[in-house]
């Protein structure tokens, strides 16, 4: 069967954010059903039967995720909507906000239904101020449609949505720092347990979901969860939105199955490597994944196929690095990302990001020791698992995995006083040979 | 020094999200954005303000504003040019970006030009990949940057903020 797109089906269409629009197409038919027709736990059962996935780059099962929610509780449960994409490579929720923002709310209506939240917050990061103004339009016109607020659909189903602009804080993407932040406090991650889904924002239960996770969900009610299945690996199935950005002819959003192959999703849809120029690496899931060897580039993009591969599919958000580029520029640039981005509460983190900032640098610039390329591995150890959230390993994954794949950079900047773009300060800090 | 305060229509802003959160705490991000919108830039005095509005310390305002960094604070030009640096902008040539707007201001990131118009600043991912490389001045994504193009950008800005007439 011919892959058909889901999410991004109309981008690009005149007026394709708006309400009328969306209607048109059929729109909130299903969320209409949910709220009126639909068994709670029944739908539940069907996001646990389709396999869906979370999409932000964890992959935890959503329904799974859901059904944590205690069904009894005296408290209020809220629904907070990651739309914080800062993870670097990584663009495919703005499309949806700024595109085809009703299909977000159509599907924050399904998973209020389904959890019993009556109180949704959409945590959009600060920067992308187009998308919120896009996605306060559609919020507006769905209040007044009856889509939002008091009994939606004519039911007896109430279901606020508030938007929150995030402030420039990559942290918090991460769920705990984005509850956090949506307290009104710094952005710092908190240990789990207790997981969200338990206490979660204002101390109440609390299902942290991502953006195109969400806007799954009327497709799934749709076709049904074996339908669903069949579209990619049955483990992990679904549309996927691919971002493929760095050094290709046609970077860009590519809605595709799950699974698609990275080299044909390089080489077919991304316009394949620029300037008629070579691979040399690819980092698949987001800056925070694990680098791939031009080598092991055939590999199928879902979350089983990129675990045995050795890195992850994480947010799928794919930067790609031609035979011109020098992986310790690169390095540096990604470990001053995390070095900026650390919130500093565990001293790993705080210390081990900017120790690797400093020695990726001293080998850059010309200071470097062979016996670096071995203490950066020793700060790695030091850092994995060790600190309160993900950020630790966000840095170390990129870190010892270029420097064991790509070692003859390392030791040519080593032994020949510095990277490429340091001998010669007027190139460019990464890829000392692009001529842009 | 003047009293500050927020507009009536900020106010009412302000009332409006204090029904949208179970905690009044909570409305401190929101509120910073509604500070930004009104004064500009955030200095000591708004920060003040917010905390009284809310009815917290101005400590707890200073610990959260400065764990952020898109706030405009006090001393930022009129003009805010955020050079987007990581990973897929730096592949793209971000670097010459940021260099052609240095050497065309006259300034290096975290400076501001003497006439107080324009503040230079290199960022983190601003989540534009596919279009780098790419900047932010104040609201507006500027995307698919050549040096033609931001030499474009430079001539457009000066005309639109004429020297002598900045904040």
């Amino acid at each position: 069967m011919a892959f058909k797109k889901v999410l991004t089906r109309h981008v690009g269409k005149k007026d394709c954010h708006t309400l009328k629009f969306y209607k048109k197409q059929g729109g909130y038919a299903q969320a209409e059903d949910a709220v009126k027709n639909q068994d709670p736990d029944a739908l539940i059962d069907l996001v646990k039967a389709s396999n869906l996935r979370g999409r932000g780059g964890a992959g935890f099962p959503t329904g799974v995720k859901w059904a944590f929610v205690p069904k009894h509780t005296d408290k209020a449960k809220y629904l907070v909507v990651n739309a914080d994409e800062s993870e670097p490579g990584t663009f495919k929720d703005r499309v949806l906000m700024e595109k085809n923002p009703h299909l977000l709310l159509d599907g924050i209506i399904i998973c209020s239904k389904a959890v019993g939240i009556h109180h949704a917050y959409i945590y959009i990061r600060g920067e992308f101020v187009f998308a919120y103004r896009r996605l306060l339009e559609a919020v507006e016109e769905a209040y007044s449609d009856g889509l939002l607020g008091k009994g939606i659909f004519g039911s007896n189903f109430d279901l606020d949505v508030t938007l929150h602009r995030g402030a420039g804080a990559y942290i918090c993407g991460e769920e705990t720092g984005m509850l956090t932040s949506l307290e009104g406090k710094r952005g710092e991650p908190k240990l789990k347990p207790p997981f969200p889904a338990v206490e979660g924002v204002f101390g109440c239960p609390t299902v942290v979901n991502n953006v195109e996770t969400l806007a799954n969900l009327p497709y799934i009610l749709e076709i049904g969860a074996d339908a669903y299945k069949k579209i990619g690996p049955e483990k992990c199935p679904g549309p996927k939105l691919f971002c493929v950005s760095g050094h290709v002819e046609n970077p860009g959003t590519f809605e595709l199955p799950m699974g698609v192959n990275l080299l044909e999703l390089i080489n077919k849809h991304a316009g394949g490597v620029w300037k008629g120029r070579s691979l040399k690496a690819v980092i698949p899931g987001g800056s925070s994944a694990h680098v791939l060897h031009a080598d092991e580039c055939d590999v199928a993009m879902d979350i089983e196929s990129l675990d045995e591969a050795g890195s992850m599919l994480g947010s799928a958000g794919i930067i790609v690095m031609d035979d011109s580029t020098c992986m310790v520029d690169a390095l540096l640039n990604i470990m001053r990302f995390y070095h900026h981005e650390s919130c500093g509460q565990c001293t790993p983190c705080r210390e081990g990001t900017g120790w690797l900032e400093k020695l990726v640098h001293r080998i850059a610039s010309g200071g470097g020791r062979h016996e670096d390329l071995q203490l950066i591995q020793d700060v790695c150890d030091r850092m994995v698992g060790k600190t309160i959230c993900a950020l630790a390993d966000a840095a170390a994954f990129p870190a010892e995995s270029i420097v064991k794949k790509f070692p003859e950079d390392f030791l040519h900047a080593i032994e020949q006083g510095g990277s490429p773009a340091s001998r010669n300060r007027s190139r460019a800090a990464v890829g000392g040979g692009t001529d842009v | 020094m003047a009293e500050i305060t927020f507009s009536k229509k900020s106010l009412e802003r302000y009332e409006w999200l204090l029904t949208r959160y179970p905690s009044k705490e909570a409305v401190l991000l929101p509120a910073l954005h509604l500070a930004e919108e009104e004064f500009e830039n955030i200095g000591v005095k708004e920060m003040k303000y917010v905390a009284d509005l809310i009815g917290i310390p101005p400590a707890r305002v200073y610990g959260v504003l400065t764990f952020y960094t898109h706030f405009r604070r006090a001393g930022c030009g009129k003009y805010h040019i955020q050079v987007c640096s990581t990973l897929s902008c730096a592949l793209r040539g971000s670097h010459e970006v940021y260099q052609r707007i240095s050497e065309r201001l006259g300034i290096e990131a975290g400076e501001t030009t003497p006439c107080g118009r324009f503040t230079l600043s290199k960022v983190e991912c601003l989540g534009s990949c596919d279009t780098a490389p790419m900047l932010q001045m104040n609201d507006d994504y500027h995307e698919g940057l050549d040096l033609e193009l931001v030499d474009q950008l430079i001539e457009q800005w000066r005309a639109e903020l004429p020297e002598g007439g900045s904040s």
